[in-house]
């Protein structure tokens, strides 16, 4: 079982306050992704459930008991951190172990376990060296092992694949999903990238300055962001933001159109501009385009056989049934 | 990184720096030399000195007959210990709190702590001589351990406080995440991972212990004199014995240079700790 529930949790460190009163549920068997800039206070938050930082006021619940004075230890979760945080001085085996030893676990289901640990991550032939002889993917999955040994209620990860490069950050993404399908166990997962965010979440949680802007299915998120600061972090190319003249003709104050939204033609279309980068990916090309008024530039995702340069004029038609609408406050207008 | 030098430059510095070693190096090998020459032979000029033939040990044996060296060899010892373990005992728990858990003055305190070894030590000569007076502790091993404790604590806390800034804050986190209560992470954690930082501290420490010598003159006579006061008893105003002088100062120095030269790769590795990544 892993059911963790914020009920007004606030934390100030002295006279900042980092997260304001803030509500969440996260069910039972969840991957739930914590996402926004650097500094939104998404680690602040994982901590906060971890027991690493004691709460400013509010409660947290792990299983319908309320946990919120328990130290980190009591609470029967297990966190894996960006810097693998892994013992130098001991062995991978002693590494896994330590949890097991803490609890006083008997000797032969430590071996038996730290046995399947090894086997599931593909460790076994490693187990007697020191962290310092591993590469970064393999130091990632030790501390994921250390995790997984003491069969904890929720797996917290403070973006786990920062430190990893970026062919093993994709590879690691898909082993930590299926880690979360095989063991069925709630995970909350901390990123500041929204690709991880995208692919891996069941739910995510999107944050900016400690207030969440908004809990979704990826796909909920990315059609109907509730605002502007969710509508522009989420997707990527960013969603083009258009302000003025443009929005006026839709009735609202800003309306946001996705790059992939948008048909790129050289000889007609609704809105005229100029091309300044192109960047071909091979598989698409992303144009940016500078003339477009209450938008510069405007990105445009075009199939990566469309061959603009610099200065070509271009003309663009976006999807009308996909134009986000936004009021005077940012907030989403259906 | 390594950059192109013509050898005819490689050999001058070489030369530079080797000449440079030799004249640092040379006050300590001239009194190895004396320390084997009679009294007669140590007083002629440098070149007689060095042609001279006789070479005697006599004036070790002189030392040791004429004042107790394994006395002041043992107070040494017992000072240069007893001063770190009870350094180590005030300043580990300290240099834990400040790293660990700083608080808005961490750094001034830190700062302060240094600050009084900007303080000439004679300064405060007079009022820690009569309060050692008043209290008993004159010429006492117990008070001298205490004063060399205090005088290096600054930089045992610096030190320490440095190694323990070193370890990763996650690393003590995760262990608290493992389960760990305060004092299974100081035992299974901390301690193994500060180890190397724990014992170059050490290892300066009893060096500077060792060679004290403002303290541990003006504070003892006989009792708990250890062997700086050994060599300065040698020179007296009735005249300068300079193989005697020697041979006490080289039976003064040995164990001290012989530790440092077996513990030198730990002690730069320790006093280098952090400053390269």
């Amino acid at each position: 079982m892993g059911r963790i529930a914020l009920k007004q949790v606030q934390k100030s460190f002295g006279d900042v306050t980092v997260i304001p009163p803030l509500d969440l549920e996260i069910d039972d068997g969840e991957f739930v992704v914590f996402v926004g800039p650097s500094g939104c206070g998404k680690s602040t938050l994982l901590r906060l459930i971890a027991g690493l930082e004691d709460t400013t006021s509010g409660t947290i619940e792990i299983d319908g008991t309320d946990a919120t004075g328990l130290p980190p230890a009591k609470r029967g979760l297990a966190m894996v951190f960006q810097s693998y945080a892994l013992y130098p001085h001991m062995s991978v085996r002693k590494n896994i172990a330590f949890p097991m030893k803490m609890a006083g676990m008997d000797q032969a289901e430590q071996e038996r376990r730290i046995a399947a640990a090894a086997k599931a991550l593909n460790l076994t032939d490693y187990l007697d060296r020191r962290p310092g002889q591993l590469s970064g993917g393999q130091r990632q999955r030790v501390a994921i092992g250390r995790a997984i040994v003491r069969e904890p209620a929720a797996f917290l990860f403070d973006e786990p694949l920062s430190n990893l490069d970026a062919a093993l950050r994709v590879g690691m993404r898909m082993e930590i999903s299926e880690l979360h399908k095989k063991l069925d166990t709630t995970m909350v997962y901390v990123t500041h990238d929204q690709v991880e965010a995208m692919t891996m979440a069941d739910k995510i949680v999107v944050l900016q300055a400690g207030v969440i802007e908004q809990v979704g299915s990826p796909l909920e998120l990315y059609r109907a962001p509730r605002n502007k600061f969710v509508a522009g972090f989420i997707g990527s190319p960013k969603m083009n933001l258009i302000e003025g003249e443009l929005a006026n003709e839709h009735g609202c104050r800003t309306i946001g159109i996705r790059p992939e939204h948008v048909e790129v033609s050289t000889t007609e279309g609704q809105w005229q501009g100029t091309v300044g980068i192109a960047e071909h990916l091979g598989s698409d090309t992303f144009i940016h385009i500078h003339g477009v008024p209450g938008c510069d530039p405007l990105t445009v995702r075009a199939d990566g056989e469309v061959s603009v340069r610099h200065g070509d004029t271009v003309f663009l038609t976006p999807r009308q049934n996909l134009i986000h609408r936004f009021d005077d406050n940012g907030m989403r207008i259906e | 990184m390594a950059r192109a030098v013509p050898n005819s430059r490689k050999a001058i510095n070489t030369a530079v720096a080797g000449t440079l070693g030799f004249i640092i190096f040379f006050p300590i090998l001239w009194i190895l030399i004396l320390s084997f020459k009679t009294e007669g032979d140590a007083i002629k000029a440098p070149l007689q000195v060095l042609f001279s033939t006789g070479w005697t040990t006599e004036s070790f044996g002189a030392v040791q007959e004429r004042s107790d060296y394994f006395k002041h060899f043992t107070n040494s010892v017992v000072l240069a210990l007893g001063s770190t373990i009870l350094g180590l005992l005030v300043a580990v728990p300290a240099a834990w709190a400040m790293a660990f858990v700083p608080a808005k003055h961490t750094k001034n305190v830190l700062m302060w702590m240094l600050s009084t070894k900007m303080l000439p030590p004679v300064g405060v000569l007079v009022p820690i001589y009569l309060i050692f007076r008043d209290v008993g502790l004159l010429d006492t091993r117990t008070g001298l351990v205490i004063v060399l404790m205090l005088m290096n604590l600054p930089i045992i806390v610096w030190m320490l406080y440095t190694y323990f800034r070193e370890i990763p804050g996650e690393i003590l986190e995760a262990a608290r995440m493992d389960g760990a209560s305060l004092r299974e992470e100081v035992i299974y954690v901390l301690t193994p991972m500060a180890i190397p930082g724990i014992a170059s501290t050490v290892l300066l420490n009893i060096i500077l212990a060792w060679n004290e010598a403002f303290w541990t003159l003006n504070l003892t006579a006989s009792n708990a004199a250890p062997l700086t006061a050994f060599i300065a008893s040698y020179s007296s105003p009735e005249g300068l014995f300079y193989a005697k002088l020697s041979a006490a100062s080289v039976m003064a120095i040995a164990p001290i240079l012989i530790m440092g030269w077996f513990s030198q790769k730990q002690l730069v590795r320790g006093l280098t700790f952090g400053a390269v990544k």
